[in-house]
């Protein structure tokens, strides 16, 4: 019974995942959005697109570092 | 991992998929010691092998028009130290050999962990910790060493309001000493996370109805795991580089 529960939770996890993509999409549509308002300005920016998105990511893998550790810890 | 109780626990599928991260020593046995040659061992060997190829014997002619391998390293040399230069500032330059060792290291390892059969390192969390605890240890040291006590300026953020600043100085604390944590969690995570999929699909090619469907699959999951073990990378190497800004100018 314990280790179905761990797998329920598992499968709740991964809401967490959906939740950093939405987190992703969101900073990756803005940056668009600036991008081709200002385009020239676009190309000095990736920098912080890409540590916006890491932030952004590592939150969904906390989740799937949670489901992995119900799958195989608990 | 969940090597034993095979059948009931993969749910169908003809090998488990976190089968692929399990540590063996190479030559038989299973006692594993410090000194134990492992896989890991092994494809953090070639890893180093293949940085020293490409940076040290690839360059070494210093040709003034450069051949293939030539080019491709001073087109990493100047990726990363642009990198530096913009995200760090002028004076973190002194610390650019670490970080472009760092660089280097983790993207071979990465695509390393891309060729079919071989052993993933960075998929552990016993590979990036090291990693990541040693930029933690650099940076913080670095602070202390250049700024004193005015280091912890970094926590103490004088642009809020002066009855908020307790409060921020604990939420400040704690990113701190979470930063190794998320730096090492996120690629490790991440590369993890493309191979045990890679790994599910290849389990769905040997029903016969959806094997079309999944070789389709793994090849398009190939392809964006590929540019995740690259960006992976340089989102490492440009983090090391935030945190190397923090410790060199901590006013906000």
């Amino acid at each position: 019974m314990e280790g179905q529960l761990a797998h329920i939770g598992a499968g709740l996890a991964a809401i967490g995942s959906g939740a950093a993509a939405i987190g992703v999409g969101n900073v990756a549509g803005n940056f668009l959005a600036g991008a081709l308002r200002n385009p020239s300005a676009a190309a000095s920016q990736t920098a912080t697109l890409f540590i916006g998105i890491a932030f952004a990511e590592a939150l969904g893998i906390f989740s799937f570092l949670v489901a992995l550790l119900l799958m195989f810890a608990v | 991992m969940a090597s034993e109780a095979h059948g009931a626990e993969t749910g169908g599928l003809v090998f488990h998929p976190m089968d692929q991260f399990i540590v063996k020593p190479l030559f038989g046995g299973d006692v594993i010691n410090w000194y134990t040659p492992t896989n890991v061992t092994l494809w953090l060997a070639i890893a180093i092998v293949c940085v020293v190829a490409l940076m040290v014997v690839g360059t070494r002619r210093r040709a003034i028009v450069p051949s293939r391998s030539q080019s491709v390293g001073e087109l990493a040399y100047g990726f990363v130290y642009k990198m530096v230069e913009d995200v760090a500032g002028k004076d973190a330059i002194k610390f650019f050999p670490y970080i472009m060792t760092l660089f280097m290291f983790i993207v071979f390892a990465n695509f390393l962990g891309m060729v079919p059969m071989a052993f993933t390192t960075t998929s552990h969390f016993a590979v990036t910790v090291v990693l990541a605890l040693l930029v933690f240890v650099t940076v913080t040291v670095v602070g202390f060493a250049k700024n004193g006590a005015a280091f912890l300026g970094l926590f103490w953020v004088k642009s809020a309001p002066l009855p908020l600043r307790p409060v921020l100085a604990i939420i400040e604390v704690i990113s701190y000493f979470v930063r190794p944590v998320s730096h090492s969690i996120r690629l490790a995570g991440n590369v993890m996370a493309g191979h045990a999929v890679i790994k599910v699909f290849a389990g769905f090619a040997a029903i016969a109805v959806v094997s079309p469907l999944s070789v389709v699959a793994i090849t398009a999951m190939y392809g964006l795991e590929v540019l995740v073990s690259f960006i992976q990378a340089y989102v490492f190497t440009i983090l090391t580089c935030v945190y190397l800004k923090d410790a060199l100018h901590p006013s906000h």
